[in-house]
């Protein structure tokens, strides 16, 4: 275990103490504890800015399971290394903002900061993962901590709902992803994402590899609330504001890009990834924007616009594929929409982080996030006013602020590549710039909707739930650090160029690096009278008008029916789910334990059997059997007596002594054939199982022999009659062949060895097979628990069959 | 047995031979859990042996009893005993070995001798605390449950 993965793990690790210190000391809020993480986080990765600057990668080594290929990897690149500041960074903000966001007298912190730190382990471990089976556990990980920090405020019906949502579809972008996984490293024959990179070209002309793309682009578009996956992206603003502007906008929606960007070395040379990725990602924009305007509340127009700038980040990375599909050009041409794609990311993490906080602040100091009830602000809260005009601003791609920058680089790439011939693009090439500049258009057309609906106009006071005032100036520090960057990336753009952006640049695209080309990084705020700068002056040209005129056309938005929607699909479709999930289960669960039996062992006979049939895997050998003495046969005798007497027994009494015979009878075999741990386990089990079956069986009403005798007598003879035949069946054979040698004789070698241990038994319980030692304690305790609650369950009035 | 919880019925020789046999057991389950790496025995046998002396007392006292001698909260024993067992799987990631690799080593302790010590052993009493907890939760709470 290196300092690189106890850095990754740091937040997990010091999540176990909030709970204290949330408890032991209460004078002082939790948040400047957690505080100290992201801090020390944040120093300590930048001192790995001059090895990614000088393009040699860290790798470090934790073995974790290594017989199957499953270890800790910790890789820091150029783009790894830029998630992680992003994460870092953006979360001491966040945190310092929650500081005086959360009340401690009414919040439950100890909560909120435990997954909050799950969230950031989870989070730098995607970022910094090698290993894509690491990387996947991570991914899952950031799912669950978003589901725990939606539903923060678990008694509301609508966060429960947001939480729910956002866990179904990123969940399943997960699974798709591990699909995704699995099938690569079959391809590849290795879980590491650099090993798959050199072998590449050996095998992505398997018709697998198509599916493999398809599914991890799934999970890259799920988790990036991409069409039509963006519908979870808005219903989580239910969470708290600091987790809205850490989670749903500056870095776990970004996790999708993070794959894309990641993959894309792999994938981008196939056509259907530079389709897929920027068609998706580039209606994306569009639709975001579309639909930004149109809502009502604050953090709903900041949703769809993160699905919106999301999209449009997504469609850079899909342009920057291009650039491994022509021969690299002497002036970089084709970088310029990878370089513009790390270049938003960033801008968009700072304008978009501000602006989620100033949309928390004006919540937490009017009471409302309604803009039609807000309005006229500006002279109260001149300094979120700034916050708030700055940010908007450079979301608008408004110069001089660094959003006006990368929107420029964006336009360039739209306009190289609709122009380069690639893919057939002369034909529908134009939808991209037209798609662009669209979304643009109503990008613009929101940014100033928040500003202006909420800080200029009208005042209304009365409609106001508080009077409203400036807010703290620490909950103004970290929006204002934001702002403040926003300004200094645009008139000094080329502070990151060479640090942060040429790095990771330099990750997402090797094969240029390889074949001799250099990447150069340069951004001007002024680049002469160009297209874009054209397009730019239309864009806010026809932006204001479209603002301007919003009341006469913003009705054609009740136009569409929500039958359509993709949300109303979303919600059949969990309906219609829940109805067939229950039809099957009232047939199927009948709350009789026999049903239950009669189904696994049905199933067990048709399996075995049928596989021994198909298969012609029985054979019978007489050699391999020892002779057979008396006393087991008179044992034999015995068991299958008392076996066959339970089901003539007319009390539950005998019944249950008679399979108490039968358990004991299993033992003395084991004493028999000199197992004794088996004998003693076998023994003190069928003890403590009789005594628990004579408890279970009191509480239970009286026996009901005579109905059940009269009909499933047959069908339950035939049932057990064919398991024993079947259980028999497969005794014999597998005593008859072997395959293979018995690994028995591997753990006599090495029980003294290897184990330092004398008992073999025991050795390959605690140590050569702990893992199943693991698990099978883990589902006994599940069991017992269950147990436990279903009966206190009953107890307090629950459903009683 | 049949009334665990209400009418206690006065069985003098289950009750006062009971209150030494429980020892007796509970000391072979001690010696079975140690022993458990040379010769048979180990945490689930040593779990279930402790288990049957803990549903001995209940056969022949009650639940109230048994929880004046003991009182445990045996779903608390469960998830000790599996924080127990997963931390020493996980201790081995420290070391930068893999998950699961057990260390042990020779000691030489006052009164004992050379003794083994092995961290087999703090798998095996989190596999130990599993059992008796999962056992006991499961009897105490059907036997509650009326």
């Amino acid at each position: 275990m290196s300092l690189l993965h106890l850095a990754i793990l740091l937040p997990l690790l010091v999540s176990l103490f909030i709970p204290l210190l949330y408890k032991k000391i209460p004078s002082v809020h939790t948040g400047w504890f957690v505080l100290l993480v992201p801090l020390t986080l944040v120093v300590y990765f930048s001192q790995y800015i001059s090895q990614t600057m000088a393009g040699k990668p860290v790798v470090a080594t934790m073995n974790w399971i290594p017989s199957l290929d499953i270890n800790f990897v910790a890789y820091v690149d150029g783009l790894g290394l830029l998630f992680a500041l992003l994460i870092t960074g953006i979360g001491s903000l966040v945190v310092l903002y929650s500081v005086y966001y959360l009340d401690p007298k009414k919040e439950a912190l100890h909560n909120f900061y435990v997954y909050l730190l799950l969230f950031m382990t989870a989070m730098l471990g995607i970022v910094l993962s090698d290993n894509l089976i690491v990387m996947y556990l991570f991914w899952e990980l950031t799912s669950i901590s978003s589901f725990l920090l939606i539903g923060y405020w678990y008694e509301r019906e609508r966060s429960r709902y947001g939480a729910q949502k956002s866990m179904l579809i990123t969940v399943f972008g997960g699974l798709s992803m591990l699909g995704g996984i699995s099938i690569l490293s079959l391809l590849s024959g290795s879980f590491s994402i650099r090993e798959s990179l050199a072998t590449v070209s050996t095998y992505n002309g398997d018709p697998l590899f198509t599916v493999a793309l398809v599914l991890f682009l799934l999970a890259a578009f799920t988790k990036s609330a991409q069409f039509p996956f963006h519908i979870w992206l808005p219903d989580a603003m239910e969470a708290p504001t600091p987790v809205s502007a850490y989670l749903h906008s500056a870095t776990m929606v970004k996790a999708g890009l993070y794959l894309v960007a990641r993959m894309s070395p792999i994938f981008a040379e196939t056509p259907l990834w530079f389709y897929l990725v920027s068609g998706v990602g580039m209606f994306t924009l569009f639709w975001g924007s579309l639909n930004a305007v149109k809502q009502v509340d604050l953090k709903a127009i900041l949703a769809y616009s993160t699905i919106s700038q999301l999209g449009l980040i997504m469609s850079l990375l899909g342009l920057g594929a291009a650039a491994l599909q022509v021969d690299i050009l002497p002036d970089s041409l084709y970088t310029i929409a990878t370089v513009a794609a790390v270049f938003h990311l960033i801008n968009h993490a700072t304008f978009k982080g501000s602006l989620f906080m100033m949309a928390g602040i004006v919540d937490h100091e009017t009471g409302t996030r309604d803009i039609r009830k807000l309005g006229g602000l500006s002279q109260l809260m001149p300094v979120t006013f700034t916050i708030a005009t700055i940010g908007t601003l450079s979301m608008a791609g408004v110069p001089p602020f660094n959003g006006f920058l990368s929107k420029e680089m964006f336009l360039t790439g739209v306009l190289e590549v609709s122009q380069s011939g690639l893919f057939h693009l002369d034909t529908f090439g134009l939808l991209f710039p037209f798609f662009a500049v669209v979304g643009s258009m109503f990008t613009f057309v929101y940014s100033i909707l928040i500003v202006y609906r909420t800080f200029l106009g009208q005042k209304k006071l009365e409609q106001l739930p508080k009077k409203p005032h400036e807010a703290p100036i620490g909950m103004l520090l970290a929006p204002l650090v934001l702002v403040s960057l926003v300004v200094l990336i645009g008139l000094f753009p080329n502070l990151l160029s060479n640090t942060l952006i040429r790095p990771a640049v330099e990750a997402i695209l090797p094969k240029v690096v390889a074949e001799g080309g250099s990447i150069s990084v340069d951004i001007k705020l002024w680049h002469g009278f160009n297209p874009e700068l054209f397009l730019t002056l239309l864009i806010i040209s026809v932006g204001t008008v479209l603002f301007l005129t919003l009341p006469k056309w913003s009705t054609l938005y009740n136009r569409m029916p929500t039958s359509v929607s993709l949300n109303h699909q979303y919600d059949g479709l969990l309906r219609r789910g829940e109805h067939a999930s229950t039809a099957i289960h009232d047939t199927v669960m009948t709350g009789y334990m026999r049903s239950y039996l009669v189904y696994i062992f049905g199933f067990i006979v048709v399996l075995v059997l049928s596989s021994m049939y198909f298969l012609d895997a029985f054979k019978f050998d007489v050699d391999p059997l020892s002779t057979v003495h008396a006393y087991e046969v008179v044992l034999a005798l015995v068991l299958v007596g008392s076996a066959l007497s339970i089901t003539f027994a007319r009390s539950r009494l005998t019944s249950i002594i008679l399979l108490g015979v039968v358990g004991y009878t299993v033992a003395l075999f084991f004493v028999l054939f000199r197992a004794p741990d088996l004998a003693l386990t076998q023994l003190v089990i069928e003890t403590v199982s009789v005594a628990l079956f004579l408890l279970v069986f009191y509480h239970m009403p009286e026996i009901s022999r005579k109905e059940e005798r009269i009909k499933f007598k047959l069908g339950n003879a035939a049932i057990s009659a064919l398991v024993g035949l079947s259980v028999t069946l497969v005794a014999l054979a597998s005593l008859s062949q072997r395959s293979f040698a018995s690994i028995a004789q591997y753990y006599i070698d090495n029980v003294a060895d290897l184990a330092a241990g004398g008992n073999m038994v025991n050795v390959i319980l605690v140590d050569f097979r702990g893992f199943d030692t693991l698990f099978e304690i883990s589902v006994l305790a599940i069991a017992g628990l269950g147990i436990y609650a279903m009966i206190n369950f009953r107890k307090t009035g629950g459903i009683d069959k | 047995m049949k009334t665990p919880t209400k009418k206690h019925t006065n069985d003098v020789i289950l009750e006062s031979s009971t209150t030494f046999i429980t020892f007796i057991i509970f000391l072979f389950a001690v010696y079975l859990f140690f022993a458990g790496h040379y010769t048979p025995g180990g945490g689930f046998i040593g779990g279930l042996v402790t288990a049957s002396a803990l549903v001995l007392v209940l056969l022949a006292f009650d639940i109230q009893t048994l929880r004046q001698i003991l009182p445990v909260d045996y779903k608390q024993m469960t998830a000790i005993g599996m924080l127990i067992s997963v931390l020493t799987a996980s201790g081995a990631l420290l070391f930068n070995v893999p998950f699961f690799t057990h260390a042990h080593d020779y000691f030489n302790l006052p009164l004992f001798g050379k003794t083994s010590l092995h961290t087999a052993m703090l798998f095996d009493l989190g596999v130990y605390l599993v059992v008796v907890g999962v056992t006991m939760t499961i009897i105490q709470t059907i036997g509650e449950s009326d």
